[in-house]
């Protein structure tokens, strides 16, 4: 619409601006304090960023970081989102045994830090279970009361053939974040409208079907923002994965080279870089998947708000 | 079980923690019958239609669509609770709309009413999506096929949601208030398809507050109050002449409002 004036009615909006002189004192402060502090990044040669630099390419910081860091974040993620969906499912389900479970899980392993669940994963499961042999329950038991020849053992596995090996740390790792991905999940699930399953179930769609297709895809809006963020704690937990102990991890890496090359710091601040490099990265995939899943909500809450409170996690 | 009506509901009642909402409700609707359901809010229209589609489960009485015993099947002088996929394949043949419209926001128009055909009748999916095609065309909606729920109108949705339920093929259609959360203006296209669809043929149990429709297009209504049907005949009977006191003081209430 045109706006008619005349001089009796009032025309468009001309009005000067609020003033706001702090603004501008705050960025004269914090531009002076930057400053200094890149001025030291320059001027001090302890920070050796040329060496930084050259520790970030070592191979063995690679091996580290690709081995150790990512596939172990992924494992451990994997593990994780699956069988913490599962726990959800299993917390909301009618079968009163499967809640149980779930809370009993969800419980114990919430209560055991990771870095005590690794050492004992590492130390205790050599100890505990040489080997596992895979066959039928109580097998040897049976076998031993009743003399058979035959143990009904199909197949026996050497622990320590993979413990002390990234799976035994991702699995550890992995665990434990199902325990919190449950919780996650079971939020997401709870946030969908029960209008959605109602509708679901007077189509003749299945529990399953119901869950699969449409409580779940809806649920996912709610679980993604938190689980971008557990991936990106999981990538900084990965160096905890020294108390299995894996040695073949970034930050146990940088270490090595820190104490046989006695420049400690550049060695350390090598793999500080490498890690907000990779959760860097992560932080701009998750925003893609976010909007990926915020498909089709048009009068969605505001975002920010959402990202926010995903962040107030329990770590 | 041949010589029995469509729907075929004998004393049911059903209670919510101790609230009897369902008080013995006898209703019969025969293959092609128009029945809305009228009465005062709290009167248990709503619980009703949903116990027949079994959102709810009832207390007592028997419930019998197309023959089938809603819910249960009796074996040897004992009733049994169907399973839940039992339960699933008999809401198949009975299509529901629902007051707040429940479309699945995460898939485009054509997607939520092909999906029910693709996943439950496993139909394929050039075939499932000519169909929604069709059903979008016959509710006035084929250019929306594309688009998501949340960009559409109140009226849209609720004429997308009923296009989904006819997907299905249903012998039987359930509306509940279905243009109770629309603005005014938006009414009228909703209960245009529905007039169409009742010229159709379709069985239909409308509950609802829209006192024109249920006049013009209802084979027969039926008044509830706290439980119970209070009287139940052709529109022009009830809605023109009421026996009933109770029915007299709710039509009264109604126009004073409209």
């Amino acid at each position: 619409m045109s706006q008619t004036t005349s001089p009796d009615r009032p025309g468009a909006i001309n009005a000067r601006p609020v003033r706001h002189p702090w603004r501008w004192v705050t960025v004269a402060v914090i531009a002076v304090l930057v400053a200094m502090l890149i001025h030291s990044f320059v001027t001090n040669p302890r920070w050796d960023w040329g060496y930084v630099l050259k520790v970030m390419n070592y191979k063995p910081i690679l091996q580290g970081l690709l081995y150790g860091t990512l596939l172990g974040t992924v494992i451990a993620m994997i593990i994780g989102a699956s069988l913490g969906v599962l726990m959800a499912i299993m917390r909301l389900s009618g079968n009163p045994v499967l809640r149980i479970v779930s809370a009993v899980y969800t419980w114990f392993f919430r209560s055991v830090p990771r870095y005590v669940l690794l050492t004992i994963l590492g130390v205790g499961l050599i100890y505990l279970y040489p080997t596992v042999e895979i066959g039928v329950p109580f097998g040897q038991t049976f076998a031993n009361w009743f003399g058979w020849s035959n143990d009904l053992t199909f197949m026996t596995l050497d622990v320590r053939s993979i413990s002390g090996g990234i799976f035994i740390g991702a699995l550890g790792l992995g665990l434990s974040e199902a325990a919190y991905m449950a919780e996650i999940a079971r939020a997401g699930i709870l946030s969908v409208d029960t209008g959605q399953r109602e509708a679901a179930q007077a189509l003749g769609m299945s529990s399953g079907q119901t869950m699969r297709r449409i409580v779940l895809p809806q649920a996912m809006r709610v679980i993604v923002p938190p689980t971008g963020n557990e991936t990106i704690a999981m990538v900084k937990d990965t160096s905890l994965l020294a108390a299995v102990p894996v040695g073949m991890e970034l930050f146990n890496q940088a270490t090595i080279v820190a104490n046989r090359t006695y420049r400690i710091m550049p060695a350390y601040v090598a793999a500080t870089l490498w890690y907000i490099i990779v959760c860097s990265v992560l932080m701009v995939g998750q925003y893609y998947l976010e909007k990926k899943f915020g498909r089709g909500f048009g009068t969605e809450v505001n975002p920010q708000t959402r990202r926010l409170l995903a962040k107030v996690g329990e770590h | 079980m041949a010589d029995m009506p469509l729907v075929h509901a004998v004393n049911v009642s059903k209670s919510f923690h101790h609230n009897h909402v369902l008080k013995g409700i006898d209703l019969d609707v025969e293959a092609g019958e128009v029945v809305c359901l009228l009465g005062p809010s709290g009167s248990g229209k709503t619980t009703f239609l949903r116990c027949i589609n079994l959102l709810e489960e009832i207390d007592g009485g028997r419930i019998w669509v197309d023959g089938d015993l809603m819910g249960y099947a009796e074996r040897d002088g004992h009733l049994h609770h169907l399973t839940d996929v039992a339960k699933a394949t008999q809401r198949r043949e009975i299509g529901m709309v629902f007051q707040r419209f429940n479309l699945f926001p995460h898939m485009t128009v054509l997607a939520n009413i092909a999906e029910a055909p693709i996943q439950v009748r496993k139909t394929d999916r050039s075939t499932a999506e000519a169909r929604a095609r069709q059903l979008l065309e016959q509710v006035g909606l084929s250019e929306k096929a594309d688009a998501y729920p949340a960009s559409l109108s109140g009226g849209q949705q609720q004429r997308v949601a009923i296009a989904r339920a006819l997907a299905m093929d249903p012998k039987l259609m359930l509306f509940d208030e279905p243009t109770s959360a629309l603005d005014p203006e938006l009414v009228g296209e909703v209960l245009k398809v529905m007039r169409d669809l009742a010229e159709g043929g379709m069985t239909m149990i409308v509950v609802t507050h829209e006192m024109a429709f249920a006049r013009d297009v209802a084979d027969r209504v039926v008044f509830m109050d706290a439980g119970v049907v209070v009287e139940q005949g052709p529109p022009h009977e009830v809605i023109n002449n009421p026996r009933e006191e109770r029915t007299r003081q709710f039509l009264r209430r109604m126009s004073s409002e409209a």
